[in-house]
């Protein structure tokens, strides 16, 4: 009897084992890497001043002397001076955006009376494009850090509420209805049996908006800071000092990056129950 | 034992439209303390309608529906309710699902300082249920059956007047569903708790039921004939049934067949409609109030 092999890379049943799995995600990385350095190698073959397309030792000496030695001006390590002042902005902003967003999003998802209420302004106003809202932020509130942790806020509370009021409204009816006849009374029901089974999803949202959180935080601190690693990048945009920002973004990206994993660890690790569920 | 009285659960009048359409037309009964009671019919006859009206999910939109003598409103610890899916909250261990009731009673400072003694009682309930050893899972690592089973001790922990079961055991594999009816048997045996079980499996609802009811929109009236009479289901078939074996086995009887045969006749034929003055209301409990429209 023949067996059936399953191909390892190609069409729609391929079964890329392991190790192929993680060559394959390699391969843009260094292909990435490859391109930069070859073209970064001929511009300094041309021209050894060149600052556009810094060499890796270039960038590497540029983010030691951020991370490791003191500013001249100020004294301070200014990678991570920068780091602790924007993740400072971004978590508040997040945190606070999470904890509005889900109690709106339980109310409106499970009160009609909230929903009719409160909806069409939610919906409204999550059209409003953030950044156009940045100089009303800056001329109210202005331009130290509560107007960029209010942006971020701005910017993601409304996501976040009509992703959970959705979440809420999706419910099925089975549960709210059981609750009741187990003498849930209305308050009972959405904090103690709703909104626990809300953690996950909230996670799952966060996950999502980071993204355009950073997004506001790094255009806040491009207009006005002085601090933060959107106001370095954009600083250092002065200077074409290619050598600081692309370890920056890197920086910034991987920062991100490292949140989204650790929420997903959280996820996996508290509410093993929403991933069965939801199949 | 003496038999039941009757009035325990009960319907006069009951009338439940959607939009332009009538869904239950004039319904009258009378359940017993105590009664396990099933409701079979066609499907889209209104079963779960019926259920819904007792269980306050929606209002009637005339006649009443009284438990004890009191009139029922919205959902409410009076009635407990075991539906086909979404059974057990995802979120809660077995034991929190079952407890979740008598936390539900008390506050959270109470909770706090009673919840050793509560979780005990919930454990006793999960004993019942022979799912003891399960109590620390949570509902997705059960299979159908014992999901089914949390919920009916989540419900029974609050002592509800009557049990509502909305085709409980409807999305069970055939194995599983036998040893669930065989389970709620025993379960009734020994608690006598007053049970109103819809479903759409009439085999189920014969072997299952002390008294069975069949729902259905066939039958004839004075009303006539055509689209033009808006005609909702009645009960048109009510049947007092010895509760005796329990063994499955009485399934394969030919009296039990017979019986089964007897009720699709009458109930799922679409051309074997019976005159409302010609239903076959034996059960002795059964009543009904006829408009003279219908009687002629």
């Amino acid at each position: 009897m023949r067996s059936i092999r399953k191909p390892r890379l190609f069409g729609l049943h391929a079964k890329p084992g392991r190790r192929l799995a993680w060559l394959l995600a390699a391969i843009p990385f260094l292909l990435l890497m490859l391109v930069y350095g070859t073209a970064s190698h001929f511009r300094h073959q041309d021209n050894p001043a060149d600052k556009l397309l810094p060499t890796a030792p270039q960038m590497l000496a540029a983010a030691e002397r951020m991370a490791f030695a003191p500013d001249a001006r100020s004294g301070k390590r200014l990678l991570w001076a920068d780091t602790a002042a924007s993740l400072q902005r971004l978590l508040i902003g997040l945190a606070l955006a999470a904890l509005v967003g889900l109690l709106l999003g339980l109310n409106i998802g499970l009160f009609p009376g909230m929903s009719a209420g409160g909806l069409p302004f939610v919906t409204f106003l999550s059209m409003v494009p953030p950044l156009a809202v940045l100089p009303i932020l800056f001329i109210t509130l202005g331009v130290d850090e509560l107007s960029k942790i209010a942006l971020i806020f701005i910017g993601v509370v409304p996501v976040i509420t009509r992703d959970i009021a959705a979440q809420v409204a999706q419910m099925p009816r089975e549960q709210i209805t059981k609750a009741l006849t187990l003498g849930a009374t209305p308050l009972r029901l959405a904090y103690g049996i709703v909104l626990p089974q809300l953690w996950p999803r909230l996670i799952a949202s966060l996950r999502l908006s980071l993204g355009a959180a950073w997004l506001f935080l790094i255009a806040a601190e491009a207009i006005a800071a002085d601090a933060g690693l959107g106001y370095r990048v954009f600083l250092m945009r002065r200077y074409l000092a290619m050598d600081v920002i692309l370890p920056y973004v890197l920086w910034i990206t991987l920062l991100g990056f490292a949140m989204d994993l650790a929420l997903r660890a959280l996820l996996r690790w508290r509410f093993p129950w929403y991933a069965a569920t939801r199949a | 034992m003496s038999a039941p009285q009757a009035g325990f659960l009960h319907i006069e009048d009951l009338y439940k439209s959607y939009g332009p359409k009538r869904v239950l037309d004039n319904v009258d009964l009378s359940v017993g303390e105590g009664e396990l009671c099933t409701l079979v019919g066609p499907s889209g006859c209104g079963k779960s309608t019926l259920l819904r009206q007792i269980l306050g999910e929606e209002f009637p939109d005339a006649g009443r529906v009284t438990i004890a003598g009191e009139d029922v409103g919205d959902p409410d610890p009076r009635r407990g309710i075991v539906f086909q899916r979404y059974s057990s909250y995802p979120h809660l261990s077995v034991l929190d699902n079952v407890v979740l009731g008598r936390r539900l009673q008390c506050s959270p400072l109470a909770w706090l300082t009673q919840r050793r003694q509560l979780r005990a009682e919930a454990m006793e309930y999960l004993q019942r249920v022979r799912l003891a050893e399960h109590a620390d899972k949570y509902p997705h690592q059960l299979s159908g059956g014992m999901q089914q089973r949390v919920a009916i001790a989540q419900a029974l922990i609050l002592r509800p007047r009557v049990l509502l079961m909305d085709e409980p055991f409807g999305a069970l594999d055939p194995d599983t569903r036998e040893q669930m009816q065989l389970f709620l048997l025993e379960l009734w045996e020994r608690e006598r708790m007053t049970v109103f079980f819809v479903t759409h499996d009439l085999e189920e609802a014969v072997y299952l039921g002390t008294r069975i009811l069949v729902l259905s929109q066939y039958y004839r009236d004075q009303r006539g004939e055509g689209a033009a009479v808006n005609r909702g289901a009645k009960i048109i078939a009510d049947y007092q049934l010895p509760r005796a074996a329990s063994a499955t086995d009485v399934k394969r009887d030919p009296a039990f067949a017979e019986l089964v045969e007897r009720i699709r006749r009458e109930g799922f034929d679409p051309s074997a409609r019976r005159h409302v003055a010609e239903f076959n209301l034996q059960h002795p409990h059964s009543f009904r109030s006829l408009t003279a429209e219908e009687t002629g």
